[in-house]
């Protein structure tokens, strides 16, 4: 595999084999020393045109861990504000040679284009509103630790802003493959316009289907995507789709809570719900390290089968 | 798990190559057994006792020796020595040369700090193998002394690497493959067996 763009470029076999590399590199992650020479010389840049923390922390430190060198490139502090095109800036990064390029962009697609202008392998880490393969993958990864060896029959329902939501969009391309049903759920306003040929069932009354899931995957609020024809008020939402404390007790005693992050709390998920029990929020984010150790393995060390 | 060169140049481990034959059987399972006996009781006599040593398995199939080892160890000197497995695909030196992929856990149940670690492994071939367990070994903590098992010792080390116990020295052209399989890990009786081109 030279570039993980889409979740649709694997076939089953290819996610569990990113799954099962993700469990050796979650071992290294355990140990004294939690770090291997694997990437030893080889340069990893990350390319970050549009916000984020833990994305772009998680791809750094998984390079790190596996003894890669790191070059980290935000927008805010760059050329791109004194007008450098997206080739240009893409051109002088690949000058100082790189092994592998993880973008984050606000167009869709844009990290499809940069895979045809560069030699280097291309990590998608987001790319507007399309896809976000790695999250998708440590999503599954997380759940797969927590039911045993697969996803099959778990029935996962996505609540929130699915229309503008790339982490909805791999998942659902991620998790159907392992096996999960998938069932969207949100107001109208906030599903997507055309769901032929997507994999899923609509439902807009969470209460309605709480009691049959097996996990809840709460999605963020994008205030900044939302006006107010869309989502009149964050309290109405809250009322209909939060995930209360109330809610969270009506699901099967063994369902489970997840989030992309970064979560608001009070309008998505309280508080004692995003820190109780059933929560897996916090190892999303652990595990979000080992999923992507495995990815760069993949793209740039393994000498790859997928 | 069998060596392997650096380059593509050298061939290597020819498994599904019908342009090969079997040469000879070098170890049918009661050589085999005899064999590793005999190991467990050099391992006992050369460290007097068995008390600080640990028996670290490299994956695919050291850590099925290791256990065999411990098994024979315990049977006749009344310890029960730790047995650990390694994996060092990770610490390699023909990453990006060849396909390398993990074979298995890496578990050393005790820390191996002052002890005498066994490194175990089928064949000894190039040795790369071998200096990529002595990393990952030592980022593991540092024992006390680093020692070599192996079934095989077939030659062609390109580096400076030999084994404190062997099995059996087997000289071997470059182009031969030693084949090895046990029972827990091949579903097979024991062998050892050299093939070669037809």
């Amino acid at each position: 595999m030279k570039h993980l763009l889409s979740i649709s470029d694997l076939e089953r076999s290819g996610i569990e084999a990113i799954l099962d590399g993700a469990e050796h590199m979650a071992s290294v992650l355990g140990r004294e020393i939690p770090k291997v020479p694997a990437l030893r010389g080889k340069t990893v840049a990350n390319l970050f045109y549009e916000d984020s923390t833990r994305t772009r922390l998680s791809f750094e430190t998984a390079a790190k861990r596996l003894s890669a060198d790191t070059m980290t490139f935000t927008v805010a502090s760059s050329s791109v504000k004194k007008g450098e095109s997206l080739l240009d800036t893409v051109k002088t990064i690949e000058a100082m040679g790189i092994d592998a390029l993880v973008v984050r962009h606000s167009a869709a697609g844009a990290p499809h284009r940069i895979a045809g202008w560069v030699d280097a392998s291309v990590v998608n880490a987001g790319d507007g509103r399309h896809e976000h393969p790695t999250q998708a993958l440590l999503d599954a990864f997380t759940l797969r630790r927590h039911r045993g060896p697969s996803l099959d029959g778990a029935r996962i329902a996505i609540v929130g802003d699915v229309r503008n939501s790339r982490v909805a969009r791999s998942g659902i391309e991620c998790w159907t493959r392992l096996g999960a049903q998938v069932l969207v759920v949100g107001p109208p306003t906030l599903m997507p316009e055309n769901l032929d040929g997507w994999p899923v069932t609509v439902q807009s009354n969470l209460d309605d289907v709480l009691g049959e899931i097996d996990v809840a995957y709460i999605l963020r609020v994008q205030q900044e995507r939302l006006g107010p024809a869309i989502l009149p008020s964050l309290r109405e939402y809250y009322m209909r789709y939060g995930l209360t404390a109330d809610r969270a007790e009506q699901m099967k005693p063994d369902a489970l809570v997840m989030h992309p992050g970064p979560m608001i709390r009070g309008p998505e998920i309280a508080t004692e719900v995003a820190d109780g029990p059933r929560s897996l929020i916090r190892e999303q984010v652990a595990n979000g390290i080992a999923v992507r150790m495995a990815v760069l393995w993949e793209l740039i060390g393994s000498g790859g089968t997928l | 798990m069998a060596e392997s060169p650096a380059g593509e140049s050298r061939a290597y481990y020819h498994n599904h190559d019908s342009d090969y034959e079997r040469r000879a059987v070098v170890f049918s399972a009661d050589d085999l057994r005899r064999a590793q006996v005999r190991i467990a009781h050099e391992i006992v006599e050369r460290n007097h006792g068995a008390t600080d040593v640990v028996l670290v398995g490299l994956h695919d199939r050291g850590p099925e020796i290791a256990h065999r080892l411990a098994g024979a160890i315990a049977s006749f000197e009344g310890v029960q020595v730790p047995v650990g497995t390694l994996d060092v695909a990770f610490y390699r030196d023909d990453i990006g040369i060849r396909s390398v992929h993990p074979l298995g856990p890496t578990e050393v149940p005790v820390d191996v700090t002052g002890k005498i670690v066994v490194l175990i492994d089928d064949v000894l071939f190039t040795g790369r193998t071998i200096r990529a367990g002595l990393d990952a070994l030592t980022e593991l903590g540092r024992p006390q002394a680093i020692q070599l098992a192996v079934l095989i010792d077939r030659g062609h080390r390109e580096l400076p690497i030999r084994a404190d116990f062997v099995g059996k020295n087997l000289p071997t052209k470059i182009s031969e493959d030693v084949r090895v399989r046990l029972r827990e890990t091949d579903g097979s009786e024991d062998t050892i067996e050299l093939w070669g081109p037809k």
